[in-house]
């Protein structure tokens, strides 16, 4: 079938969703940043397992460490929530329900992201 | 096809479940289900970090949660989930630089992210016995 949209055209419409391919760039954007957020988010874990409560939070009182983590949790919230949108509009067609979960799926990730944000700041601020 | 008779009993195209599984499919279904699953275990995260933050009883409530067998059975699979999903993504990279699409690259890239998974899995937790 013969394409009958300008190249303009396709810019300016950026396609049915009117998004372009602003998705498909955040998840990339997100994955490349968490190959290295995770694999310090793992030795983190690794290094403070069994930490007592006052080790840890000296741990999480150094602004590197903290600055870190709060980015794993940003970075790794806002991919998984890109991730779950495609599993949604994959496995899901009818437009209520679809919805539905979309909305949940932005609910959830935000309470997770934030959540977590203000326990790392309470803690590295030493409440 | 406005009039079309949606609910005869028409014939259906193959599906799923008449396919033998093979490698490169196990391995896009996995990195999906390892990414829902990591959705899902970021409550772990958010529990671990929370409790800490409410003082020094919660958080050994958390650590007696996460050091108890079932804890680091999920802690297990939540590692594996992790780092096979990253491989994955590592695959996804390569693909998107227009590489590795020749079958036997496909398949040979399938194999490893498995047993690349598995084994850094058991190395990370191996390190992690030691430096306890």
């Amino acid at each position: 079938m013969t394409d009958m949209r300008t190249p303009l055209g396709k810019v300016r419409g950026l396609g049915s969703a009117k998004d372009g391919t602003s998705h498909f760039w955040r998840q990339r954007l997100t994955a490349v940043a968490n190959v290295f957020l995770i694999s310090f988010f793992v030795v983190l874990v690794i290094a403070l397992q069994g930490a007592d409560y006052a080790s840890f939070t000296e741990a999480l009182k150094n602004p590197i460490i903290s600055t870190l983590l709060l980015l794993v949790i940003l970075v790794g919230c806002l991919h998984m929530k890109l991730g779950m949108q495609v599993i949604i509009e994959d496995y899901f067609h009818s437009e209520g329900r679809k919805l539905l979960l979309l909305i949940g799926n932005t609910f959830f990730a935000s309470f997770i992201a934030l959540a977590s944000v203000v326990a790392v700041l309470k803690i590295s601020f030493g409440g | 096809m406005a009039n079309a008779d949606l609910k005869a009993n028409r014939p259906l195209s193959p599906h799923l479940q008449i396919y033998k599984p093979i490698m490169t499919m196990v391995m896009s279904i996995l990195h999906r289900i390892t990414g829902a699953a990591l959705y899902f275990g970021t409550i772990l995260m958010a529990f671990w970090l929370i409790c800490a933050a409410a003082g020094p009883e919660s958080y050994q409530f958390a650590m007696d949660v996460f050091g108890s067998f079932l804890g680091r059975l999920v802690l297990f699979g939540f590692t594996w989930a992790l780092v096979h999903h990253m491989i994955g993504g590592l695959r996804h990279f390569i693909w998107d630089m227009g590489y590795g699409f020749e079958l036997s690259a496909a398949n040979w890239m399938a194999r490893a992210t498995i047993a690349g998974s598995v084994a850094l899995t058991v190395i990370l937790w191996i390190i992690g016995f030691i430096v306890a």
